[in-house]
Parts: C-alpha cells; structure tokens; sequence
C-alpha cells in the first residue's frame, strides 16, 4: 500500500512528492495529462536578471529527483471522486480506486473564460491552450491572431507566442459587460498592468507608470489613450477597443471590434473587422478546486487567491484529516511559489505520518519562511494584494482551526 | 497548421517517429507521443466535431482537459477528450457528430 497519494503532477505536487518521499513515505503521484510537470512544462519567459526561466528544463529536474526518490508517477489518470473510509483516503479514478492515509490535491488552476459571440468556433481558445500547442506540442495555432483580454498572463504567453514566431496581430479588451467584469473597463485593465509595470517592454507604459498610479492622472491616461495602441513587444495593445464577436462560418476569420470610450462603453458607428485565423481568450486563472470541493472540505472566498479556495493552513494542511493542499489550488501564484508550497505540504505530511523526530518542527518553520521569501522576491504577481488573501486565509484558519485554539475552547467547556 | 521545428530557446524540435491514423477515414501522420489535438492541428484541421444538438462546429478551446469541447471517438470508444489522448498507430479517430433530438423535434411539430 502506498502512503501518499499526490494529485497532480505540476511543481506543487512533484515537490511535494520529493519532501514526503525523503522522510521514506510511499508516494504515488497521479496526473490526467500525458506528461508530467504540469503546467510548468509551457513556461518560458527571462527574468529581470536576463536569465531564461525554461519550464521544461524545471520539470525534468523535479522528476530526475522524484526518481531517485522511488517516486511513481502515473500519467493519463483522471480523478473523479475523493473520499474517505474510516482512516484511509479513496482515491476514484479511471484506472481503479487508489487508497493511501494521506493525500495530497496539487490540481492547479484553470482559465476563467469571457463568453462573447462566436466564442465556440474551432480557432476561438484559451490563452493557455495556445501556450501549451506552442511551447509543450510544438504546434503552430495560426498565421495570424487577436488576444482578446490584457492581464499579465496574457502578455507572458504574448511573448511565448512570439518567440515562436507566431504572429499577435493585436490585443483588445472584452465587451464590458456582467460576464467580462473588470477585464472589460479600461482604467481597471490599465490600474492591473501598471503593478507589473517595471518589466513592461513598452517604454510608455514603463515610463508612464510613476504617475499613471495616480487616480486622477491615470482618468486623463485613459482618455487620451491613444487610439493605435501603446506597442507591446511590437504588438499592439489596444484599451480603448473591445471585441463585439468573433466571426467565421467553419472557424475563425476575424473579429468584430469597436472603439470604447474611458469607461468601456461602445462608441456607436465605430466597429471593424479585424482578420485573423485564430483568437485567444485571456480571461486570467482560478483554482481547480473540485475535487476538495467533493472531498468536503470547507472552502473560503477569497478574491486576493483568485476565488473559492480550500480552507488551509500555511502548513497546508486542510481541516480534514490527511488531506492536504499545495499550489494554485490555494491561490493564484508563480509556479516558484507552487514548488516551496509543495515542500511545506510534503514536510508536513511526514510530520504527520510521525516521521523526522525533533528536527522536523524546525525544517517545517524554513519551509514557511521559505513560501513567504520566494513571494517577496517575485518580480510579478498575478494578483497584487496576494499577501492580504495570504493573511486572510490564516486568520480565518488560527480562529476556526488551530489546535490551541481548539484545545483552549475545550478546556472552557470543560 | 505546422510544426515549430526550430524555437530559438527550447532548441530544434527532435526527430520524431510518425505514427499513420485515420480521422474521419483520411490517413494522417502524427508524431510519436503526441495528442489527438496536437496531431489535427498540425496537420491543419481544427475542427473535432459539431454540435450534438446545434450542429455548429466546435474544436479545442482550453487544451487540458477541463473544458470538453474536443470530444472525438476513438476506436469506437465515444467522447474522448482529444487533448489529453495519445495518438498510437492505426488509431481511428472519427469528429463528435450530431444527434437526433427527437424531444426537440416534437416539440417543434406540435
């Protein structure tokens, strides 16, 4: 029987595989995709250093070490259910029910889409899926396209697609309506950018973000937006235009676009049609959270981590027993973050399983501080106020679950 | 659609074997190891099947496996995901098609 069932074979889960495996647990590590590394495997981008961060490379290095640590990876296994009998966690998936006292979800995240006209024709997909046929199959997407949707995630895959070669003919903003949110009002759009202003290509929006941060300057900032876009990496970004629908009878031919005011409403009479062959929807990233969902996890709301998210300690633990998380199931974060989160949760499943002795408290303290490092030291975050979600997560986690807290409200009933 | 042989990080694209399959009875070539998905779109199509009941056609939008619109038949085996399937040799590989809704239909002639 093994000890430790990983969900998930992205950088959480490998490392979380690597920690509990050298305290000699037996970890099975489970993933639906073809290959292991996760999402890590179609990321690709420099660093402020001017050092290349190649995903591929990291992976490979996170299963080399898997490895030799005798961990067993099962790829093309699909998880459908997650519960559990009396002390051992049953695992449901296409190749048979797996069972082991301890479990870890390493799901990820997934795309929330932006609906429009259109939005169904072959051609028409997720930022993401254009990612993974670029950087993991190798495959072409199109001649030419149009990303619908400007967050960071976005402009990280923009560049990925133009390594490729793989022309970005524009970037627009979705229709504002109740189904794009945020990602449809212009001066929200460019109030998200300017956090990761310091890395921008454009020497516009690097230069304009001193002062753009100023609510009043950046008003006046989208007014005068100019009307041809500022140029990111060559490509143009355009805030005051939005997608309308996305035209083709077979598959993708072009889209419907047309000039927005400030605030992102149509301007009537303004529309275009812009040609492509393929369109990309970026509507950003939440947590893959259903299987802990169905495991009866309690969950939180928590828009700074990107949505629903399992209750958690900076453990990683959940307040089911022998249930842990890691990764973007806890919150939207870089696939560094994922990794040192994956050793905590490891660390802690070992502890657990009454493995490390006396050490372990320290080497699960490090482990912590380390999450918290590799945050501080992130060029870029998906979300910027992460830190507050971060806080909000463990307090609702000390007031509702923590053992002194649990151990002093039995002693007042007592 | 084609391959990107040569990607100025990731390095040139290694030699692969082909592996011959049919989709909706034409022969194609796949590479060894590779999606479904992957395989179509190099091979320049991109739509998997239509609609059951509208009939529009559809092709891959997510890419891993979450959203479901790449659904094809696979040696028979009906609404396999096409982005999370490997390709193997002689694989026959038929688009999603549509079906009679014959509830809808009545309801119509009434």
């Amino acid at each position: 029987m093994m000890d430790v069932i990983v969900i998930g074979a992205g950088p959480a889960g490998l490392a979380g595989a690597i920690a509990s495996a050298s305290f000699g647990l037996k970890v099975t590590v489970i993933d639906e995709f073809v290959k292991p590394g996760g999402r890590l495997i179609g990321q690709l981008h420099q660093e402020p250093t001017g050092e290349w961060w190649n995903g591929i490379k990291e992976s490979e290095r996170l299963l080399q070490e898997a490895k030799k640590l005798s961990v067993d990876i099962r790829c093309g296994v699909s998880v459908y259910n997650l519960e559990k009998d009396d002390d051992l966690w049953n695992v449901h998936t296409n190749i048979g029910t797996l069972t082991a006292p301890y479990v870890l979800v390493a799901t990820g995240a997934a795309e929330y889409p932006i609906p429009l006209p259109g939005w169904t024709l072959p051609g028409v997909m997720s930022i993401g899926a254009a990612q993974v046929m670029t950087n993991v199959h190798r495959v072409e997407v199109g001649k030419k396209g149009i990303i619908i949707g400007a967050n960071i995630l976005a402009f990280a895959i923009l560049n990925e697609l133009q390594l490729a070669g793989i022309h970005v003919d524009r970037i627009v903003l979705p229709e504002k309506s109740p189904l794009s949110g945020k990602a449809g009002e212009p001066e929200e759009v460019m109030k998200s950018l300017l956090n990761a202003a310091h890395l921008a290509p454009s020497p516009l929006l690097r230069m304009g973000s001193r002062f753009m941060k100023n609510d009043s300057f950046r008003k006046i900032g989208m007014k005068f937006f100019p009307k041809n876009g500022v140029k990111v990496n060559g490509t143009p970004l355009l805030l005051r235009k939005a997608a309308i629908e996305i035209i083709g009878t077979e598959q993708v031919e072009g889209v419907r676009v047309a000039d927005t005011d400030e605030n992102g409403n149509i301007i009537p009479g303004s529309e275009k049609i812009y040609e492509a062959d393929f369109v990309c929807i970026a509507g950003g990233l939440y947590p893959l959270a259903e299987l802990a969902a169905v495991s009866g996890c309690p969950f939180q709301y928590i828009p700074e981590l990107g949505g629903h998210v399992p209750i958690h300690s900076e453990l990683m633990e959940t307040p089911l027993e022998g249930l842990f998380v890691a990764g973007n199931i806890t919150g939207i974060e870089s696939g560094k973050i994922a990794m040192a989160q994956g050793t905590t949760a490891g660390y802690t499943i070992a502890k657990h399983a009454g493995k490390g002795g006396a050490a372990i408290n320290k080497q699960l303290q490090e482990a912590v501080q380390n999450v918290r490092s590799v945050r501080e030291q992130a060029a870029i975050q998906f979300n910027p106020e992460i830190n507050s979600g971060r806080r909000k997560m463990s307090e609702l986690w000390e007031s509702l679950y923590s053992k002194n807290t649990r151990e002093n409200s039995q002693i007042k009933i007592g | 659609m084609t391959r990107i042989i040569n990607h100025p990080i990731l390095g040139k694209l290694e030699d692969k074997k082909a592996v011959p399959f049919t989709f909706d009875g034409r022969t194609f070539e796949a590479f060894e190891n590779e999606t479904i998905a992957a395989a179509l779109l190099a091979n320049g199509i991109r739509k998997l099947r239509v609609h059951e009941d509208s009939g529009t056609p559809r092709g891959f939008y997510c890419n891993i496996g979450h959203c479901m619109e790449c659904r094809v038949t696979v040696n028979d085996q009906a609404n396999v995901r096409a982005c999370l399937t490997v390709v193997e040799k002689d694989m026959v590989i038929e688009s999603g098609k549509q079906h009679p809704n014959i509830v809808k239909r009545m309801v119509e002639q009434q």
